[in-house]
């Protein structure tokens, strides 16, 4: 029996060059008396985008499926029209079954409540019965770890406990359906472990789950099927594995290099990233000979650090969507040390020559400050490049010439001892 | 089950009935958490109105009814004007002031103006037990007309839900609202027999009093706790125009709330 059956969908936007979302009275007064006098032009203004266009699917009870694709795909849009936050403006959802969404954590927390308040209210708005709530109430205070402040009003959290209650509340949701976005990206890496945890667990159990995420090593571990969304319609369905390799192959596997403008520039007034370049010291940056060293550059605008200390980290996934590494500028104790002007900002990462595997490698990029963790600007697959081994004998695999397995390739240095056989 | 009923989306209602009781909660909560009185504002504001219009135009001869202290007058209009004023201008901006949850969860829309008009009623309660006491101070016994209380409230309920969450789907899509609903409030207050009696109006003016969807509840209330004439048979066409105010101000909420996420 399918669960959630998509046909058609289709999600359009009006984009006013000049116009608010919401309309000024007089404006619309004014257009309804031309409209009585028989003017009927349209504001030229105007501009359509469809967020969404002519998908269709359907997803079996029990299945965990994962929707990909880069930012501004449309994946955002269909969850909120399958959650009925929105509706669509062509074609039709249905979902057969109590559905639960979580488009965030901590969904209707307010500030002056207790904790224990909160919990009631933001289970009561996800969906939860009261008499479910009270019933699990004791598990998701223990889950969260929040027993001993309970009583504090939640404006009283650090960021970190607010996120702890707030997904412990959702995890205990039990809808046939849930709709996840991205929410586990999100705590320290203890929490995280323990809510991927958790929802694998939530998988099982007959319950249909889709789930919205970058983050393609949780797709690989969650979902075992994958819908790759690509301008508002589905470029791929199937395996996970192979979706996402096809994902990294599509033009996000392309660019060498992102540059956005002051407008479009993903950031807050803390850090907005201006560029994300990668430069091969030798050669084309499509292409990175295996034994070269590369430069990752971040250019980012810091306007507003006063008291904080934006930092640069890079992810490196290979086409499998295995992180690789993460790094951090913080690895330079004088940047991280000294106090942040407004200003740009050029953060340039080397990587060594004989150190990454064959293949494609993709690079997110963000701004970040710590204690507590805020994520500023990130950019998901900003970058990725091919490296290819054309090494005759003097990288990391010799003379050896067939595949070479391991996810990076380092050249490591050994120290040999011998002791040579001692005949008498 | 039929048509209509889906096209308000009322069974939804019923079905998120406990949500609809946590925002209540919530929103009551929250606000008193915030002040330092307390639920002493919900004696404070009708009795310092009363207190305002009593020595302002109190004297003026002819507002009350004959051997009606004015003060007593005015306060068994007050009270109800309070629900009223407290629940359209909190829910005009409910709407958009709940844009956190609304783009990140589907509930019937509809229950965030019903919970903010919800969270004034113990306010409401308050100040009926504060009227009856102060009746009683000053020698008003309640007859048997008090028997219209409840439909009383019901309708006035029913015409401040309407009013608010109109004017809540229209501040979604007009800012401008924001700013006109303390005008129109204050227009409002004095279109009602509040703080004086309808019998002041001239004859001229009768028909376009009736339509005031607040004249007949208005009346009404004071009706079932003061006695005296009973109220005229304006009062049903307010009492229906109060209906009709709800069923267009429904369906308009319903025609907003498809779009709501996207324009918040």
């Amino acid at each position: 029996m399918s669960r959630i059956v998509v046909e058609g969908l289709g999600k359009r936007y009006r984009v006013g060059a000049t116009q608010a979302p919401y309309g000024r009275l007089t404006e619309s007064l004014w257009n309804a008396a031309r409209g009585l006098l028989g003017g009927r032009e349209k504001r030229e203004a105007d501009r359509e985008f469809w967020a969404l266009r002519d998908v269709s699917f359907s997803i079996p009870e029990g299945a965990a499926v994962g929707v990909i694709g880069r930012n501004g795909a449309g994946k955002s849009t269909l969850l909120k029209i399958l959650s009925r936050i929105t509706e669509p403006t062509t074609g039709r959802a249905e979902l057969r079954g109590r559905v639960g969404s979580l488009l965030e954590v901590g969904t209707g927390f307010h500030p002056e409540l207790t904790g224990r308040e909160n919990v009631f209210l933001s289970g009561a708005i996800l969906g939860m019965r009261r008499a479910e709530i009270a019933r699990r109430f004791d598990e998701i205070v223990d889950f969260a770890g929040a027993s001993q402040f309970l009583d504090t009003p939640v404006k009283r959290y650090s960021s970190g406990m607010k996120v702890r209650l707030g997904f412990a509340v959702a995890a205990f949701l039990e809808p046939e359906i849930l709709l996840v976005d991205e929410v586990l990206a999100v705590g320290d890496a203890e929490f995280q472990k323990k809510s991927l945890g958790k929802m694998s667990e939530l998988g099982g159990g007959g319950r249909t789950v889709l789930f919205v995420s970058h983050s393609m090593p949780s797709i690989l571990r969650l979902c075992p099927q994958a819908i790759l969304l690509d301008k508002g319609r589905v470029l791929a369905t199937g395996a996970s594995g192979e979706v996402v390799r096809r994902y990294l192959e599509s033009d996000v596997g392309r660019t060498s290099q992102r540059v956005w403008t002051v407008d479009d520039a993903p950031g807050d007034v803390v850090a907005r990233l201006r560029s994300v370049r990668v430069v091969a010291r030798d050669g084309s940056p499509d292409e990175i000979d295996i034994r070269q060293p590369l430069d990752v550059e971040v250019t980012y605008w810091s306007s507003d650090p006063s008291g904080l200390r934006p930092s640069v980290n890079l992810h490196f996934y290979n086409d499998e969507g295995v992180c690789l590494f993460v790094t951090n500028d913080w690895s330079n104790r004088d940047w991280w040390t000294q106090p942040r002007r407004p200003g740009l900002v050029h953060a340039t990462c080397r990587v060594p020559g004989n150190f990454l595997a064959e293949g494609r490698v993709t690079v997110t990029a963000a701004v970040s400050t710590y204690d507590p963790t805020v994520v500023h600007a990130v950019e998901w697959d900003a970058i990725a490049f091919q490296v290819v081994d054309r090494s005759e004998g003097d990288g990391v695999r010799g003379v050896y010439a067939a595949d070479w397995p391991g996810v990076v390739r380092p050249m490591l240095e050994w120290d040999i001892a011998f002791e040579p056989t001692v005949r008498d | 089950m039929g048509q209509g009923r889906r096209l308000l989306g009322l069974e939804d209602l019923w079905e998120y009935r406990e949500l609809l009781y946590f925002l209540t909660w919530r929103d009551l909560k929250v606000r008193y958490k915030q002040t330092a009185f307390g639920l002493a504002w919900a004696i404070l504001q009708p009795l310092l109105l009363m207190l305002v219009f009593s020595v302002s135009i109190g004297r003026i001869a002819g507002l009350a009814p004959d051997g009606m202290a004015y003060p007593l007058f005015a306060l068994s209009g007050l009270v109800p004007w309070t629900l009223f004023s407290q629940g359209v201008s909190g829910a005009s901006d409910s709407l958009v002031g709940g844009e956190s949850i609304i783009t990140k969860v589907y509930f019937p829309r509809l229950i965030v103006p019903l919970a903010v008009v919800g969270s004034f009623l113990p306010d409401f309660v308050v100040g009926l037990l504060l009227l009856l006491i102060v009746l009683g101070v000053g020698g008003v016994t309640p007859s048997v007309t008090l028997l219209a209380l409840p439909l009383a409230a019901l309708a006035l309920i029913v015409t401040t839900v309407g009013v608010g969450s109109f004017l809540a789907a229209l501040n979604v899509r007009y800012r401008d609202v924001r700013y006109a609903v303390p005008f129109l409030l204050q227009l409002w207050l004095f279109g009602s027999p509040i703080v004086y009696a309808s019998s002041v109006i001239g004859p001229s003016f009768r028909v376009v009093y009736a339509i005031n969807p607040l004249a007949g509840p208005i009346e009404l209330f004071r009706w079932s706790l003061l006695g005296g004439t009973p109220p005229s048979p304006s009062i049903a066409v307010s009492t229906a125009v109060s209906l009709a105010v709800l069923v267009v101000a429904l369906s308009y909420f319903r025609r907003v709330e498809r779009t709501l996420a996207d324009v918040i």
